[in-house]
């Protein structure tokens, strides 16, 4: 497997300058220097809960995959099954390596003759050189990752807000579909997805025509640009995984109870080993974690049951819309019934929390897919 | 937003003195680094502060910071709108007024010496100076 490289110097977005003219905290992350927080990770937070927020993901990767042997070689890959979704449409899912451990999440989107997959950023080099790898003939990969912007728009009140700057209908793309049209007259991919919890839309733009769009949307009454760190929070708040926290190359899709996505009927990388260890059991399950006090669990912290070590916080936060602190965490299978009682270990104290159903909060989101 | 009158730590703590008794709170960059303030542990009143030792955490939604003690002392009052059991709790008044409402400690001061060896406003200046 390829090493990710480290770059010294932090990659641009087409967007680079918008945040710093709306006066964003720009981090390194993943090697690109992004907007952490705008006017704060409470009130972006919640305008993202109550109206719409803006968020720039460009720095995610995205590779087409298209010839006649396309399907094949994407299922041979992808721990989610292509072949259950139509054309329109597109399916979340994990790759392994050949010991059935995760080396991304992400998703592929399904066209006539070709496929798009978008995965993480940090990420990114690591599955192209592994997609290059498991090449096979009839199959052509062209990574578009430096020619792609992608501009998220995410709320309750997002499609009414975006439908007048877009050329279609909105209301005919369903949840995890997607369509060719126009955005702020630019070309664009529009999909149904996101990461939030909420409804909303992704636009997959032209990288030297981005900043049209988003000068637009986040000039709208009732749309805030939202950074990373509130993604972060909306995401928690939805239960949904990030990889390098959730899931890793440590750990299968089974672990971090992504057994719905892992399709054990048909044949890809790492589902023998993934069989065989379903079949022996699955050791661990990832669970939302609801602190009874003021505390607020975080990524490290033991989590304990009668005593002894069970497991580890994955992600955790102050939740800004329950106001108190919750988590993912990582631990043994037979502690995942909801209402299970747990210690988070916090600063040497046991703090008292119970396992809880996943979201935490239930957004506008449509469904999950 | 490095008022004149009070001395600082190079982990961006202030201190007020006023007779024995030193203010202590979190500054203006501290507080603007870390973004919204949702949590703040603060020791019992009694508390023995060490110089350099840690007396609290500060949570922002994001990230734990530790507070480390500019002095020696006790412990003599804690700001109660810190307190996660008060009614008034509202830690965001660390974001809004670092060097009002949201000082953390008062601790009677050991050594009021001590407090001339901390960095006076232009000191601190020069140590925030290109973040």
């Amino acid at each position: 497997m390829a090493q990710v490289a480290t770059t010294t110097t932090p990659q641009r977005t087409a967007l680079y300058d918008c945040h710093v003219e709306l006066g964003a905290k720009m981090v390194d992350f993943a090697g690109w220097e992004m907007p952490i927080e705008y006017a704060g990770i409470l009130k972006e937070h919640e305008a993202v809960r109550t109206s719409a927020g803006l968020f720039d993901l460009s720095h995610m990767g995205e590779i087409w995959v298209s010839g006649p042997a396309a399907l094949d070689y994407l299922q041979s890959l992808f721990t989610n099954d292509l072949s259950k979704i139509e054309v329109g449409k597109c399916q979340y899912g994990c790759m392994c390596n050949a010991e059935g451990k995760v080396l991304d999440d992400m998703i592929i989107y399904r066209f006539t003759n070709k496929y798009l997959v978008v995965m993480n950023a940090s990420n990114r080099e690591k599955i192209v050189a592994w997609m290059k790898t498991k090449w096979v003939s009839n199959t052509k990969l062209d990574e578009q990752s430096f020619q792609t912007s992608l501009i998220a728009i995410q709320g309750p009140k997002a499609q009414e807000l975006l439908q007048p700057h877009v050329s279609l209908d909105l209301e005919t793309i369903p949840y995890y579909g997607f369509k060719d049209g126009k955005a702020v007259g630019i070309q664009a991919l529009i999909s149904r997805t996101g990461y939030t919890g909420e409804d909303g839309f992704e636009l997959y733009l032209p990288w030297a025509e981005a900043a049209t769009v988003w000068r637009t949307l986040v000039a709208l009454e009732g749309v805030e640009p939202v950074g990373l760190g509130a993604r972060d929070t909306l995401r928690l708040e939805s239960g949904y995984a990030l990889y390098g926290h959730e899931l890793s190359d440590a750990i299968t899709p089974l672990d971090a109870s992504l057994g719905w996505v892992t399709k054990l009927d048909k044949n890809f990388v790492g589902r023998d080993a993934l069989k065989a260890y379903k079949e022996a059991g699955v050791q661990r399950c990832l669970i939302g974690l609801d602190m009874d006090g003021k505390t607020i669990p975080r990524e490290g912290y033991p989590i304990h049951h009668e005593g002894r070590q069970v497991g580890v916080v994955t992600s955790g936060t102050f939740s800004p819309t329950l106001k108190r602190g919750i988590a993912l965490g990582s631990v043994e299978t037979a502690l995942r019934a909801e209402g299970t009682e747990i210690e988070v270990e916090i600063r040497g104290r046991n703090e008292r929390a119970k396992v809880t159903r996943l979201p935490f909060v239930k957004g506008s989101v449509r469904g999950r897919s | 937003m490095i008022p004149d009158e009070l001395r600082y730590t190079e982990e961006h703590e202030w201190v007020r003195l006023q007779g024995d008794v030193a203010e202590i709170g979190i500054t203006h960059f501290a507080q603007d680094q870390l973004g919204d303030i949702v949590f703040v542990e603060l020791p019992a009143v009694g508390f023995k502060l060490q110089t350099g030792k840690r007396f609290g955490v500060v949570e922002s939604v994001k990230t734990v910071s530790e507070l480390y003690s500019p002095l020696d002392g006790e412990v003599v009052e804690i700001n109660s709108v810190l307190s996660q059991d008060s009614d008034s709790f509202d830690p965001e008044a660390v974001n809004r007024e670092p060097y009002g409402a949201g000082w953390m400690i008062k601790a009677k001061v050991a050594n009021t010496g001590d407090v001339d060896k901390l960095l006076d406003a232009k000191g601190y200046a020069s140590h925030t100076e290109g973040h």
